[in-house]
């Protein structure tokens, strides 16, 4: 079996000299190490979460995890460390203590999985396929001298490549469901919004879900430099923003569809990745920012130079001219010069804010309180972008929580947190990938680069609404597996109690009355259903 | 303070019976007439759907992807001396010919941003620069439109709602699909007055329960009765031909319906966006046999009916170096209709050599597309003064186009 090698075989390298591209693999590794050791002691963690819980006025033993973790608090963790409680998960927490599993869930390695999930994973074989070989196996047909690809073998293909979706598919919904590493889960998906691309786009098919394999999960805990590198150089996301096609006008590499700017990725990579709309940037620094991606672009999947890897630079289609941006003179040329100006990004004061923003509006509220966006962007800075640490300020504020319930669920969130809290074995994911299509949410399905939002105004809708009382209906009466092709599943109806253990207690008097006297049969439809499991 | 949506309805109803019946002459004459809006997400190029075929700096600045000019193999279609339409909207000649589409060049929005979602955001919350504003200007439109609403005046095609219908109106959300009307679990009496309990509160999820009841039922009735009758039993292609068939036959079964929007996306054309066959010409092709779907299917509720058809901003005027088009400014918003002063293309073209164009890239936008709106709102859809400047607030003044909607 190969190894890993596809993390290094993703790796963005020069393609103009051999031992210049070793050199790139070095600084990448370089920064691999830089980020291993970055692991705060326990101990120091409790002692600041004290001193927060101290100065923000909550009892610190919540913290410390030595008193009793009320039913409503495990509940408000679990929606938003994880994508809502499972009663196994739920009963955990509450033995462990608030504090431990938030250490625990920031260091997802330190969790093991549970076999049935890796076993699953395991089968899932293109996920094991680094960019190139994807494309080899399962991309478009190349147009050969003397071959040109019969519409039969182009249908064939196009049946071959919907294997990379689905399985990037199975993926994903199995790790949100039954991964007990949830706070991980729950980043891939605020980050796979932020980062957006669209399974749709030629060739991002091929690449979905090794994109989210190698760019997205390994970085969502980590350094926010590290994630903003490992995704702007991927393949996927250079097609996806139409970057692997710009070229500076009239340069030696200049040639039919490549002979010029494009500014789509330099203006997304401003607007949404790092600065945010009004992060101060100008159109004139939209172009020189294209100019300096000039180059950044695929290889051929029959290519001699650099084989193996599907992401290139291409020195006789970039823009060697000296550049200003954000007002600053670049130092770097060549392939170096995008790095530097990511790196400008990646460090910008603007980036902590929007990122803070962003943050703060998934795990707190729409609108999230200025002054917590603040102290985020300041440890944001503070941490050179360490990921965790921002997280660990959020987690410890007070108006983390303050918030419970006050978020709506996107489709994606409350289908996955009602399967979970169902207790049921997990099927097949069609039935899960179908209500989320209908709920407007298609996975791996925004065509648009600003991702999916997290808001209510973006979701709730009277059909929603529906839709959702309708799956909830599904679900509970064990409907949604009753024809499970794979024969994993047969028709589970979901037990009342499983769902009354976990959520009974902090039901309201309301809810509690109608689903007391509605008949056993219509209960767990009633709570999965209900007000209160849209929120979160 | 959050008002609530019933209580807003509410105080809106006793609004309207104080003002009394006499506060605009235009609102007693007629009913209001119907709206849909159909927003082509990700900004269509203009420039190739109206193509200004006497422009040298056109052919100039779009060696691959110009549309040549009438007479020419693969021409536009001639629409007058100056504008030609792309070859792939043939199907909407015939509306041309019967003076029911107008188009409106050189329009948009003031800001001048090249963000699609804050543009989008503008186009939708009709206040441009202004993004505090929450509510959608049809949604505004909605609450300030005479007489008595039901559950379901307004629909949005598809499950989510768009910003454009989002505020305190209610709006249904019609399922797109083949199963756009099958039966729910909570049309079962049981299940359905469980769940009427549970969602008993004020809070807004409870609120949308309660709309998505009483529209469900209206709608229900609207649909049940649909027969393929759009194109004479033969079903429109999939996308939006079978939704535009299946908004007709709301809107001939359903006369409350006042207001619809659709959203449609893929016009973002960054790379190969090609001339008269391509990517654009695919989508525009089914537009536009969509729209004359609409046209057709409507029947006799076509008359007082009025679609607008715009996007958030245009694009370049010059290709870009992969045979497409970036974010630019000025585009061309369409209007089609049986109320329509059509057979004209409206507006103050500004022209296409590079003094002429904004910040020397992108054509000119000479009309606010708030204009517009304002023409329609107060001719078609009968507001005074002060119920237009409550939907779409500070719309300049377009003495041109007063003509366009018939009264």
């Amino acid at each position: 079996m190969r190894e890993p090698a596809a993390c290094v075989r993703t790796r963005f390298v020069y393609s103009e000299s051999a031992c210049e591209s070793g050199g790139g693999r070095d600084m990448d590794k370089m920064v691999l190490r830089r980020t291993g050791p970055h692991r705060s002691r326990p101990e120091r963690i409790a002692g600041f979460l004290i001193a927060a819980c101290l100065l923000l006025g909550m009892p610190a033993a919540l913290a410390t995890g030595t008193e009793q973790v009320s039913d409503r608090q495990a509940i408000h963790v679990l929606n938003r460390l994880a994508f809502g409680p499972t009663l196994d998960e739920f009963r955990h927490l509450k033995a462990t203590g608030i504090e431990r599993y938030i250490r625990q869930q920031l260091e997802p390695d330190s969790i093991p999985e549970p076999i049935e999930l890796r076993w699953r994973l395991s089968q899932l074989d293109t996920l094991k396929l680094d960019p190139m070989q994807l494309r080899r196996l399962y991309g478009p047909l190349p147009a050969l001298p003397g071959f040109k690809p019969s519409p039969e073998l182009e249908k064939a293909q196009r049946e071959r490549v919907r294997l990379i979706l689905q399985e990037a598919s199975e993926a994903r919904i199995l790790r949100a469901i039954l991964s007990p590493r949830q706070l991980q889960q729950v980043m891939v998906d605020f980050w796979f919004n932020h980062f957006n691309v669209f399974s749709g786009k030629r060739l991002d098919d091929v690449w979905i879900g090794n994109y989210e394999e190698q760019a997205i999960r390994p970085h969502a805990l980590g350094r926010f430099r590290d994630l903003l590198f490992a995704t702007e150089k991927h393949p996927a996301m250079l097609v996806y923003l139409d970057n692997a096609l710009n070229t500076a006008p009239g340069s030696p590499g200049a040639h039919g569809k490549e002979k010029g700017l494009n500014e789509n990725f330099a203006r997304e990579v401003m607007e949404l990745h790092t600065l945010g709309v009004d992060g101060g940037y100008t159109q004139d620094d939209v172009i020189t920012l294209a100019r300096i991606f000039t180059g950044w672009g695929i290889n051929p999947p029959d290519a001699r130079a650099y084989p193996e890897y599907a992401a290139v630079f291409d020195s006789t289609r970039h823009d060697y001219s000296p550049k200003v941006f954000l007002g600053r003179a670049l130092k770097s040329s060549g392939k170096a010069e995008g790095e530097e100006a990511l790196d400008i990004l990646a460090h910008s004061p603007a980036t902590a804010h929007h990122i803070s923003f962003e943050l703060a509006q998934y795990f707190v509220a729409d609108d999230p309180p200025s002054a917590l966006v603040d102290r985020l962007a300041a440890r944001f800075q503070e941490t050179d972008g360490d990921l965790r640490e921002v997280l660990r300020t959020l987690f410890s504020s007070s108006e983390f929580w303050d918030s419970a319930g006050g978020k709506y669920k996107s489709p994606y969130q409350f289908v996955i947190s009602a399967v979970r809290a169902a207790g049921v074995p997990v099927g097949s994911v069609r039935p899960l990938l179908g209500a989320m299509d209908q709920l407007g949410m298609p996975l791996y399905g925004c065509q648009t680069p600003d991702g999916y939002k997290n808001t209510e105004e973006a979701w709730l809708s009277p059909e929603a609404t529906t839709r959702r009382i309708s799956f909830a209906t599904a679900l509970a009466h064990g409907g949604l597996w009753s024809n499970d092709p794979a024969g994993l599943s047969t028709a589970h109806p979901v037990e009342a109690g499983h769902l009354e253990a976990v959520f009974g207690s902090a039901m309201t008097d309301t809810a509690r009355d109608v689903i007391g006297q509605a008949p056993p049969g219509l209960r767990a439809a009633l709570i999965l259903g209900g007000p209160d499991f849209m929120r979160r | 303070m959050v008002i609530r949506r019933r209580d807003f309805l509410n105080r809106a109803a006793a609004a309207l019976f104080a003002l009394g019946p006499c506060s605009s002459a235009a609102a007693t004459d007629r009913p209001p007439g119907r709206l849909i809006v159909i927003l082509l997400r990700g900004a269509v190029d203009g420039l190739n759907v109206v193509i200004p075929y006497r422009e040298i700096a056109y052919y100039r600045a779009r060696p691959s992807i110009a549309i040549a000019p009438p007479g020419k193999p693969d021409g536009a279609l001639v629409l007058d001396g100056q504008f030609g339409l792309h070859p792939a909207l043939a199907s909407l000649m015939p509306l041309w010919g019967n003076r029911q589409l107008a188009f409106i060049h050189a329009a948009g929005s003031p800001d001048p941003t090249r963000s699609h979602f804050d543009a989008q955001l503008y186009l939708e919350n009709g206040t441009p620069g202004d993004s505090a504003t929450r509510d959608g200007w049809m949604n505004r439109l909605l609450l300030a439109l005479p007489g008595p609403r039901g559950a379901a005046d307004a629909v949005s095609i598809g499950p989510v709602l768009p910003r454009i219908l989002a505020g305190k109106a209610p709006v249904a959300t019609l399922p797109l699909g083949p199963h756009g009307v099958r039966a729910l679990p909570i049309d079962q009496p049981q299940i359905g007055s469980a769940f009427d309990r549970l969602y008993g509160g004020d809070d807004e999820v409870s609120e949308s329960y309660h709309e998505a009841r009483a529209a469900r039922t209206q709608l229900m009735d609207a649909l049940s009765k649909e027969r393929q009758t759009a194109d004479n039993g033969a079903p429109p292609p999939a996308g939006f031909p079978r939704q535009a068939a299946r908004l007709a036959s709301l809107i001939r079964r359903h006369p409350g319906l006042r207001l619809a929007a659709v959203g449609l996306g893929g016009w973002d054309t960054h790379i190969n966006q090609g001339d008269h066959k391509g990517q654009l010409a695919d989508h525009l092709r089914r537009l536009g046999e969509g729209l004359a779907v609409l046209a057709r299917a409507s029947g006799e509720a076509w008359r007082d009916t009025v679609v607008v058809v715009l996007s958030e901003f245009g694009r370049t005027v010059r290709e870009n170096g992969n045979g497409g088009t970036d974010h630019g400014h000025g585009n061309v918003i369409w209007v089609l209709g049986g109320a329509v002063n059509g057979g004209r293309v409206y507006g103050e073209w500004p022209g296409l050599a590079l003094p002429q164009l904004y910040q020397r890239r992108d054509l000119a936008v000479t009309i606010d597309f708030r204009s517009l709106l304002a023409v329609i709102l107060e001719r078609h859809m009968r507001l005074d003064d002060r119920r237009l400047e409550a939907a779409v607030p500070a719309a300049p003044p377009a003495p041109d186009l007063a003509r366009i909607v018939a009264v």
